[in-house]
């Protein structure tokens, strides 16, 4: 009903434009932003599809020759495929295993950003709208918590919990929750006191309803561009564990864990094991990095011309 | 004030207690050393030896408690694999790290502050565009990964600097150093540049902004208008007043150079406190863990309570806000 009635106020010749459009329009303005969104999106297709557009499965032992072990980069492989990408000291091929890699990379990096903020935004929403000494509580927390750098207490933890996905997922959920409250909480404190929720209030609203279905909408915008950059940070992160040795194990071979493989043979002058797992870290950090800073700039209001 | 200082002070043991608790028993409940320790063939009778030679027979609330008498006489256990106590380990490889963060922080402002100078005083230059771009590249490149390529460029390819270790050391006003020796400096570079790369990122930014906004102040204009030279208004009047926020933050950022060169130390095998605790995470070295993130816990205590106290000296609404709360 409310869709017909402003459609027949705006005068026909003016083009209705919704902010998603309107969003998406200023978004793409950008020329890097563009590019980044684009590789963001190949690297995460290229992902998804890694076992229908890979010669062989890197795991499967069935199809992996040892004796096709440290090839350099364009040789041809026992079964009969070029490895444009070289291979690794298994005799895997790099290409595959880059790909089946990035799968491990970017689902840790998603999964961890995505509990983060759930259990971030939740605690801050908490802090702002409940106020007084739960507030103090948790904002001493996570004051306390912010501390100390995020590396560091990602390493106390997989040092106290040890290896596996779901350990490295709750040290990276633990080492960056506080961000997302902090934003949260800030953000939600200025929405509290505008009239909406007083109005919702008076309504006679219940507080979940207020907090989540009020409240909760109007802090998004900055916990999208908090979110990114914290993905783009857990996928390094867990890279930099895994490479040191105390991350993922080796049955589940993420970026990090295929570059900390090539290093041993580095210093003898076989980059490329270590050189391509690395390139395709990078160029997944930094696109999700980029992305996130034209999210800024987009989603602030401040910035708005 | 002083009440001020007495409630930090209470609060910082108070984390320090409960991180003791929760590294402790976290540490404790993972891995059995045991095994690790006692060769394959010994029999029932050496494993329990062991066993009771380490504490490890008693229930774990006896043991944190053992363990919390020791730590409060500055002895937190034997290393399961040196057989020396952990915090003498420990402190044996912290000049290691200490120099290689100190060295880090003189190259982050020795190259940070001249570069943003230069672009936040040209912000349309082509150069500083390429400072800027750099800087953002140092913010999202992961260490680890820009060590390996320093480390492939000057050790591999081009065979200038070593990559490994630590070189000769000699000492200066007793303290043992690879600073006093040409090919220490040699060994220090690469590792002291790599984990500088953030730290100079943030220099850069930090500078940019402040002389970007200096610039347009008005003591600048009166200093034009009075006709001193650029130079003199830029390194005298400029410099003095961004000099204070950058230099502390770089100051505060020192913390984290200690935690970040974790990474640094395992790429180029520089024997500090970080490599030591990877080494004994990967051989489950419980002491020498503990007492590690321990002490890292005891340090960034320290820095908080000294900042707390300090802003509260500088800014009264610190402390009055406190109060309030």
């Amino acid at each position: 009903m409310t869709d017909s009635t402003i459609q027949s106020v705006a005068p026909a010749s003016v083009k209705v434009e919704t902010p998603f459009q309107r969003f998406r329009a200023e978004f793409f303005e950008s020329r890097i932003a563009t590019c980044a969104f684009v590789i963001f999106t190949i690297i995460v297709l290229l992902a998804i599809l890694a076992p229908w557009i890979t010669p062989q499965n890197p795991y499967d032992l069935a199809q992996v020759d040892v004796l096709d072990g440290r090839l350099p980069p364009g040789s041809e492989a026992f079964a009969g495929y070029t490895m444009w990408l070289g291979s690794d000291g298994a005799g895997r091929d790099l290409y595959s295993a880059i790909l089946y890699g990035l799968r491990i990379s970017i689902s840790v990096g998603i999964a961890s950003g995505v509990i983060a903020l759930f259990i971030g935004m939740t605690v801050g929403l908490l802090a702002a709208y409940v106020g007084g000494r739960t507030e103090a509580i948790i904002m001493r927390v996570v004051d306390l918590q912010l501390s100390f750098p995020a590396t560091l207490v990602a390493l106390m933890l997989v040092a106290v919990l040890g290896k596996g996905v779901d350990k490295i997922i709750l040290a990276l959920v633990v080492a960056q929750w506080a961000y997302y409250a902090r934003t949260v909480r800030a953000t939600a404190l200025v929405e509290r006191s505008k009239e909406y929720v007083e109005a919702a209030q008076c309504l006679g609203l219940s507080r979940m309803r207020v907090v989540f279905g009020h409240i909760l909408p109007n802090c998004l915008a900055p916990l999208i561009v908090v979110g990114t950059v914290q993905t783009a940070h857990a996928v390094s992160l867990e890279a930099t564990l895994s490479f040191l040795g105390v991350g993922l194990p080796q049955t589940e071979p993420s970026l990090g864990v295929l570059i900390a493989n090539g290093f041993e043979y580095m210093l003898s002058g076989r980059y490329w094991i270590s050189v391509f797992p690395g390139i395709a870290l990078l160029l997944t950090v930094a696109s999700i990095n980029l992305v996130g800073d034209q999210l800024r700039d987009v989603l602030n209001p401040r910035l708005k011309k | 004030m002083t009440v001020f200082v007495i409630r930090r002070l209470m609060q910082a043991i108070f984390v320090v207690f409960l991180m003791s608790v929760i590294v402790f028993f976290g540490v404790n409940v993972v891995g059995d050393p045991v095994y690790m320790l006692v060769s394959p063939d010994a029999d029932q009778a050496d494993i329990e030896a062991a066993i009771r030679r380490l504490g490890l027979d008693r229930p774990i609330w006896e043991q944190y408690f053992l363990f919390l008498k020791g730590a409060l006489q500055g002895n937190l256990g034997d290393s399961f694999v040196f057989g020396e106590p952990a915090l003498k380990l420990i402190l044996h490889h912290m000049p290691a790290t200490l120099e290689l963060a100190f060295s880090a922080l003189f190259l982050s402002i020795v190259l940070g502050i001249p570069l943003g100078l230069f672009s936040g005083l040209y912000p349309d230059n082509p150069v500083s565009k390429g400072i800027m771009a750099g800087s953002i590249l140092g913010f999202s490149l992961p260490t680890f990964w820009v060590g390996l390529m320093l480390i492939l460029l000057f050790a591999v390819e081009l065979g200038w600097l070593p990559s490994t270790g630590r070189g000769d050391t000699a000492s200066i006003f007793g303290i043992e150093t690879s600073l006093a020796t040409w090919d220490g400096i040699r060994h220090i570079f690469l590792p002291a540049l790599n984990l500088s790369l953030l730290k100079i990122s943030l220099a850069i930014r930090l500078t940019r902004a402040g002389v970007r906004e200096a610039m347009g102040q008005d003591y600048v204009k009166y200093a034009r208008a009075k006709g001193l030279s650029t130079s003199r208004i830029i390194f005298v009047h400029v410099m003095k007043n961004i000099m204070i926020p950058v230099v502390t933050v770089m100051g505060l950022e020192f913390g984290s150079l200690i935690g970040f060169s974790v990474v640094t130390e395992t790429i180029f095998a520089w024997p500090g406190m970080g490599k030591l605790l990877i080494d004994a995470i990967l051989q489950l070295d419980r002491p020498v863990v503990v007492a590690y993130l321990m002490i890292m816990v005891l340090f960034f205590v320290l820095i908080n309570l000294v900042v707390d106290i300090l802003y509260s000296i500088l800014d009264p609404r610190v402390r009055l806000q406190d109060q309030g709360a």
